[in-house]
């Protein structure tokens, strides 16, 4: 279909699924215990069985209520509970426990950021209910159900349709993990199903002035940030295609439908129509009575509330001068964050403790495949290692083959650079005198510094290397480039 | 109110419990199904304009109990009174999802 007025706009809202961090299910005492044998974890309450009671687990209202807070929603100070019929044996109550029309917070926003540039999008709600069993299809013929996981708590959270790509959908998502890990609520592993996504997709596309909308796609089976990505840019694209082939293919003609992400193909996949939302037929539990909150209570758990990423990102950058890309990198666990405040507290300099945290201290937890907080190196150390950097006792070089000496042994990083010799060498005369060897031994580099407009720089850079290289790591950069500089200069009017 | 509920309506409430009915059945439960509507329809007829939506009839609210673990049934007791087990897990006839190949 030739159309020369064609543009596309997708428009995607989230559901989010998030496991929330209790010891026993949402209803009944039974642990949450996933690597548990199959149906250990069960009892009259969550198997369903005739004249049990639920009971709502503390921990995770409490949960609910924070994360509900730092999302800035409204709290309700009355929630509900309602029964929403779901027909399959993985939850054997033939119905889910959930909240409906009265969800625990509603109305609120997340802030955060997509490659620099601020975006907000807005939360419709965020409800308590139950998670369902497993279903396995082992034995041909018949399926085998585990209700372990049948009754653990999940908090769903709700997107407005505000996203519009696949980028702002990974960045919101990333930064609501960050979040619910700030906040202690969930661990939000999504390996471990603990943090789960399903993005609705569909198209607004406007031709010659008239505006058509696809109908709604919900692509369930995502469990990476990756496929979150993924599914939805490739969703768009096939919208955007099945409506080229055929203009019939919007709201109102096609039913909306639940697709499957395939992450191996990189493909999302038919499964079934959507039922509409009376064929649930949500009706209240009348075996769980309303929650009542007092404004008190909410506003000591608004004031209880941790600093959340959002501000540590903004507080980094304004207070500390870090650029944007660190922060974002050291406000990526709270703990490192935590961590990176208390250097700053011991005095350390901010910019270049910063710099330390990227290119030394996660890179050395990293290649040890732990977190910079269990490196063994306290905050005091780390702060001493950027003050004597920043005073120029030792060069960023040596400041982390330092660091690296630092995690095997308990010493003060100026007596370790005494002892390994890296203290810098701001005398003149012996930097002077490591220039002309290198000068000397690298005569090819010194002929391109010169003469050789492409490769100057490079050559420049070489020399300077080789510098700190007979220097063993102790020469002062600033000095090398300085004297290198009037070195070139000198032979270059010589010859 | 009808006399009688039209068929889909009955077929698709059927469907949603897992209910298959005859033709002889959906007739008769069409005619069963208004009456019971039209019994409930009654309620309509009370003034509730001032009434606050109730959903419990208890005084009581903000019913808790602590996150601490309280001992499970045990695998044996769970599996019981099921109508079919297999390695620890509860057997039931394939579920096969409307749209499922």
């Amino acid at each position: 279909m030739p159309d020369k007025n064609l543009t596309t706009r997708t428009i995607v809202g989230l559901e989010i699924h998030v496991q929330l961090r209790t010891r026993t299910k949402m209803f009944c005492g039974c642990a949450v215990e996933p690597d548990a044998p199959p149906n250990t974890c069960v009892c009259p309450v969550c198997l369903g069985h005739p004249g049990s009671l639920p009971v709502i687990n503390r921990r995770a209202f409490e949960y609910a209520l924070l994360t509900g807070l730092a999302l800035n929603c409204e709290i309700a100070r009355r929630t509900k509970w309602d029964r929403k019929s779901y027909y399959y044996p993985d939850l054997p109550k033939n119905y889910q426990i959930s909240q409906y029309d009265l969800p625990i917070a509603q109305n609120g926003y997340v802030e955060f950021e997509v490659s620099g540039v601020p975006r907000k999008i807005r939360i419709k709600r965020a409800h308590l209910e139950e998670d369902a069993g497993k279903n396995v299809h082992d034995v041909p013929g018949c399926t085998l159900v585990d209700l372990n996981r049948a009754g653990t708590p999940l908090l769903e959270i709700v997107t407005e349709p505000d996203i519009e790509t696949a980028d702002e959908a990974h960045a919101f998502c990333t930064e609501l993990q960050r979040i619910v890990r700030y906040l202690g609520v969930s661990e939000a592993n999504m390996q471990k199903g603990q943090m789960r996504f399903e993005p609705n997709v569909n198209l607004s596309i406007n031709s010659d002035g008239k505006e058509f909308r696809t109908p709604l796609s919900e692509i369930k089976n995502l469990n990476s940030f990756r496929a979150v990505r993924n599914a939805i840019e490739y969703e768009s694209q096939r919208q955007e295609a099945a409506w080229l082939a055929d203009p019939a293919y919007v709201q109102g003609n096609v039913p909306n439908e639940n697709r499957g992400w395939d992450d191996e193909k990189g493909v999302t996949e038919f499964q079934r129509l959507k039922e509409a939302a009376h064929d649930y037929r949500y009706f209240p539990d009348p075996d769980l009575v309303p929650v009542e909150l007092a404004d008190a209570v909410i506003a000591e758990r608004r004031d209880s509330l941790p600093e959340l990423p959002a501000s540590c990102r903004r507080r980094f950058v304004s207070d500390y001068g870090l650029d944007a890309k660190d922060a974002e990198i050291i406000i990526n666990h709270r703990e490192t964050a935590m961590l990176f405040e208390a250097v700053v507290n011991c005095g350390g300099p901010p910019e270049i403790a910063g710099k330390q945290f990227i290119n030394v201290w996660l890179m050395l937890a990293n290649d040890r495949n732990v977190e910079v907080t269990e490196l063994g190196v306290e905050a005091d150390r780390m702060a001493r290692l950027a003050k004597i950097t920043a005073a120029g006792t030792v060069n960023k070089t040596a400041a982390k083959s330092l660091a690296e000496v630092m995690v095997e042994r308990q010493e003060d990083p100026s007596v370790l650079a005494e002892e390994l010799g890296l203290v810098q060498v701001q005398d003149r005369g012996a930097t002077e005198a490591w220039v002309s060897q290198a000068i000397s031994e690298n005569e090819q580099a010194v002929r391109d510094a010169l003469g050789n407009p492409k490769k100057a720089k490079a050559a420049a850079g070489f020399l300077r290397g080789q510098i700190m290289k007979i220097s063993g790591g102790k020469a002062d950069p600033k000095l090398v480039g300085q004297l290198i500089e009037q070195k070139l200069e000198q032979l270059r009017s010589d010859t | 109110m009808p006399e009688s509920l039209d068929e889909s309506t009955v077929r698709h409430v059927a469907q949603l419990a897992r209910l298959s009915l005859t033709d002889d059945e959906v007739a008769q439960f069409s005619i069963q199904l208004a009456k019971v509507l039209r019994y409930m329809d009654q309620l309509n007829e009370v003034a509730t304009d001032d009434v606050e939506p109730t959903a419990h009839s208890l005084p009581i609210t903000s019913v808790f109990r602590e996150d601490a673990i309280v001992s499970s049934l045990g695998v044996n007791d769970a599996l019981s009174n099921s109508p079919g087990a297999h390695e620890s897990m509860f057997q039931v006839p394939k579920v096969l999802d409307q749209g499922d190949s």
